[in-house]
């Protein structure tokens, strides 16, 4: 007998020998395969009943955050504010992941960041939540009046310190109830999230800077740019001549002013009313080389360094070689140009700045559960589009658009405000535009401290007037009511 | 002398054991709150406690018996204990399993002691046999009758008096191993001699194989009317290793493994639930399986692999996510948190106690203790192999406990009594070698 249960024990012995190798193979060789199997939810759920930071803004308004919930889950993400700052907040949804500061900060959200680790070594036997608290410099007012002001028209608007490049309100419309995606019940999520993706409107995408279309006329700003940093343009020379049209070389059809207008003159003149026949000028006098220069150094054809996700890049063609009827229709803002409503507002910024375009954000510090700062934004330069001279000229040009010209509309009583405005022509049969307005604003003799862009889409008629009279109102409440609480208090 | 020797090395095991069980439960506190818990010192105490009464009850009843047995079963208890609490809080509604199971373990170490007390020596077993045989079927059979069987998460192996439910299978399986030692004892002569044959294989006159054909034949179909696979497959082993073993005709071996092969083969094409498992073990990926009938393997292979080498740490994890993770999928739990690590050292501990099981079937000269050894050490080896065979999907699921580890009063009594008799036959053996006294 002996023989046979020493055979046996060594039977046993292989097959627990088995059990280790399998155990090898599901623990190390297999492990990164299972653990990036699409059924395998284990991080996404481990997250989801993890205690996680709240988003605050500026001015001290909750705009998500995790409160109790008696499920599997423990707790729920809420977003108190709902549509409103969706286009900010994101969602964070078991069916669909995360978008937003839900997605870009979830490492400080969720207290993993290096920063939040180190600092609770010391905590290691106190009871405490290693989250990040998020302070955005987004400002609830101003996303408020903003969104009262675009009310259900479709479009975006943008505003932000051109000095930091801080976002101070982004509302697109229409958006959705980030509460739904978030829903425990996966079926009501699921149902949420198809009948948003079936919608034409497409709500979930952000237009503010996840959506591009023609900037129209507010692109000029860039033409001028281009004009004066080639040297092809100044503010005295050259005067363009009185027409009613342009007619570029290699083409026969001219470029028309709305409305069979005639109009001409130097740049501070032709920026005023916003004349179609100057500014194609300008852009063929400049030459390819000089406007694709000019646009890149604006941030077109770039990836823009925003905190948030899928940002949308702005585009200008880079292949007129010798196309310049093509050239002369992108000079001012139509052909194949297009720009996202954060890029336009960036264009002001520029303009405002020095000619320096800072770094696009919506985060402003990171805070641990007990009110310490454990990170800020880190605030640079994403771009210079000119040197402050330029600028300097440029931001002369677009006050006098406001003082008297196609944007006075814009004007807010008792401080200085630049702008420039666009109708982005669609098409004249129905008529169809985008209406545009960009702009800055500050105190008298001081930089401005507000950039805007606000974009209205679709509207029914085109002429020189839409964007100053459909798009202007709503970015000039933003910025009264910006100039006239610069500080928040929360 | 020997006595002395191994009781000290028991009482250090034990000592050591129940270090890194409560290691672990404070692990699985500071996971929790960060904070020691409050109860840190009675849990010490019961832990150590129930291990020092078997402990003193080894020394006063079984003086010379194996000193690695009850430590290891400790180490095994404990672990398992500080995972079905942290699972069952872990839980929506926990259900107050951690009191539960201490209550089984107490119980358990009872039915230890009790044994001991109960059996002085092993050889007086054999003339019950055909009464404990009897009891054992009738164990079986059981969850069968009308009223008193039970059906739980499909399988109908409970038996269910007032508020209390049991497995009385798991009693069954010891009760058979001491009938099918006994017998196979006094047949194997006439087992071993060939009287006819069948092509190459030689076997014994069938009369006196009846029995044992007939309690294995019972024990199969009332497993297959009960749904109980893994039981089965248990039972099976059982009777083909000790057949083997006391007749050391490879024969059975060989017979034994075509039985096994026919009856799962009709198995598999009678029973739904038996395809199902095989579907799954082949391939759990396909289609909506994953989230369906395979969502309870495929979840416990993503706990293996959450948890590496060494895993995520106690109550850093999320083995709640596996159905059942506080019986039949403990090792997945463990494996998650402890990791590769922690894994293999509970299949250590495993091959530990069947190594210390089988030595004393060797050590032993009495044949029916040494097949009675045998046998306990295979219920032990094979139930082991199979639940984790089955969790880490080496072998089709079959639903067993996972000995001393699993939550379940009757697994955890069963194999309590079940070491103590393998530490009756120990310390008999011990005895002899050391001469009349």
């Amino acid at each position: 007998m002996t023989r046979q249960i020493r055979l046996l024990g060594l039977g046993l012995m292989v097959c627990f020998g088995i059990l280790f190798v399998q155990l090898n193979r599901l623990t190390v060789f297999e492990a990164s395969a299972l653990n990036d199997n699409p059924n395998n939810t284990r991080e996404i759920l481990r997250d989801f009943s993890q205690p996680r930071g709240s988003v605050t803004t500026a001015d001290g308004v909750i705009i998500a955050e995790s409160v109790p919930s008696d499920d599997q889950f423990e707790l729920q993400r809420r977003f108190p504010q709902g549509p409103l700052f969706a286009p900010i907040t994101g969602y964070y949804s078991f069916t669909l992941g995360s978008a937003g500061v839900e997605k870009t900060y979830n490492d400080e959200l969720a207290g993993r960041t290096i920063d939040l680790s180190l600092q609770d070594l010391g905590d290691l036997f106190v009871d405490k939540d290693r989250v990040g608290e998020l302070t955005l410099s987004v400002r609830a007012d101003l996303q408020r009046i903003a969104s009262e002001q675009l009310g259900d028209r479709e479009g975006s608007v943008v505003a932000l310190d051109p000095r930091s490049g801080e976002i101070l309100a982004m509302v697109s419309f229409p958006t959705y109830d980030p509460n739904v995606l978030a829903s425990h019940n996966t079926n009501e999520a699921a149902e949420a999230q198809r009948l948003l993706d079936e919608s034409p409107e497409k709500p979930r995408l952000v237009r503010a800077y996840q959506d591009r279309f023609f900037p129209g006329s507010t692109f000029k700003v860039v033409t001028a740019t281009a004009g004066l940093l080639s040297g092809t343009v100044t503010a005295d020379d050259p005067s363009y001549p009185v027409s009613t049209g342009y007619t570029a070389p290699g083409t026969d059809r001219p470029i028309r002013n709305f409305d069979g207008d005639s109009c001409g003159g130097k740049l501070f003149d032709i920026m005023r009313v916003s004349c179609n026949s100057a500014f194609s000028q300008m852009g063929v006098d400049a030459g390819p080389e000089a406007m694709i220069a000019a646009a890149h150094a604006f941030g077109f054809n770039d990836e823009v360094p925003i905190d948030l996700t899928d940002p949308a890049r702005s585009i200008f063609p880079t292949d007129f070689e010798r196309d310049l009827p093509a050239l002369a229709q992108s000079s001012i803002g139509q052909n194949d140009v297009s720009a996202t409503p954060l890029q336009m507002a960036m264009v002001a910024a520029a303009v405002a700045n020095g000619g320096k375009i800072m770094k696009p954000h919506v985060l402003q510090e990171v805070r641990d559960s007990d009110g310490n700062l454990v990170d800020s934004y880190d605030e640079g330069v994403w771009t210079e589009a000119m040197d402050p001279g330029t600028a300097a000229l440029l931001r002369t040009a677009m006050e006098g658009v406001v003082a008297r010209g196609t944007a006075t509309r814009l004007q807010v009583p008792g401080f200085v405000v630049g702008g420039k405005t666009g109708t982005a022509q669609l098409g004249s049969d129905p008529p169809r535009s985008h209406a545009w307005i960009i702009g800055f604003a500050g105190p008298p003799d001081e930089d401005p401290t507000i950039a805007v862009a606000v974009m209205v889409e679709g509207q029914p008629e085109v002429s020189n007037q839409t964007g100053g009279r459909v798009a202007a109102p709503i970015a000039q409440a933003v910025l009264k009511a910006y100039l006239e609480n610069p500080s928040p208090t929360p | 002398m020997l006595g002395a020797v191994r009781r000290n090395t028991e009482l250090g095991l034990i000592v050591l054991g129940t270090l890194v069980t409560v290691g672990a439960y404070l692990l699985a506190s500071l996971a929790e709150d960060a904070r020691i818990p409050v109860n840190i010192g009675p849990v010490l105490a019961v832990v150590l406690g129930l291990q020092l009464a078997a402990h003193l009850a080894i020394r006063r009843l079984a003086p010379d018996a194996d000193g690695t047995l009850v430590a290891i079963a400790g180490l095994l208890n404990g672990l398992g204990y500080v995972f079905i609490v942290r699972i069952d809080e872990a839980k929506v509604e926990p259900q107050g399993l951690a009191g539960l199971q201490s209550a089984w373990a107490a119980v358990g170490i009872g039915a230890f002691i009790a044994t001991l007390v109960l059996i002085r020596r092993v050889r007086d077993l054999e003339r019950y046999r055909w009464t404990i045989g009897f009891i054992g079927i009738g164990l079986l059979l059981l969850p069968l009758v009308p009223g008193v069987g039970r059906t739980i998460n499909g399988a109908k192996i409970w038996v269910g008096i007032g508020p209390i439910s049991f497995q009385p299978g798991e009693f069954a399986k010891i009760l058979l191993a001491i009938f099918f030692a006994s017998y196979l004892v006094e047949k194997r002569e006439l087992l071993a001699v060939s009287s006819f044959r069948i092509g190459p294989i030689a076997l014994p006159d069938p009369k006196h194989l009846g029995p044992v054909l007939l309690a294995w034949g019972v024990s199969l179909v009332v497993m297959v009317s009960e749904k109980d696979l893994g039981s089965s497959l248990l039972f099976f082993a059982l009777f083909v290793a000790l057949l083997w073993v006391s007749t050391e005709r490879a024969s059975y071996l060989v017979v034994g493994v075509v039985l096994f092969a026919g009856g799962a083969a009709f198995a598999h094409s009678q029973f739904d639930h038996v395809q199902e498992r095989v579907a799954i073990w082949t391939d759990p990926w396909s289609g909506n399986r994953p989230k369906d009938e395979g969502f309870q393997i495929v979840e416990s292979s993503f706990a293996f692999s959450a948890g590496g080498v060494t895993g995520t740490g106690i109550n850093l994890g999320s083995p709640t996510r596996i159905p059942y993770a506080e019986t039949d999928f403990i090792f997945a739990a463990i494996g998650e948190e402890l990791g590769l690590l922690g894994a293999t050292g509970v299949l250590i501990a495993f091959v530990l106690m069947i190594g210390a099981g089988l030595r004393i079937a060797l050590r032993t000269t009495v044949p029916f203790e040494r097949l009675l050894a045998t046998g306990l050490t295979v219920l032990l080896g094979v139930q082991s192999f199979i639940i984790i065979a089955g969790v880490i999907r080496v072998l089709p699921l079959t639903g067993v406990t996972l000995p001393f580890v699993s939550y379940g009063g009757s697994s955890l009594i069963a194999n309590y009594v079940l070491i103590a008799l393998l530490l009756r036959i120990s310390d008999d053996t011990a005895h002899r070698e050391a001469g009349p006294a």
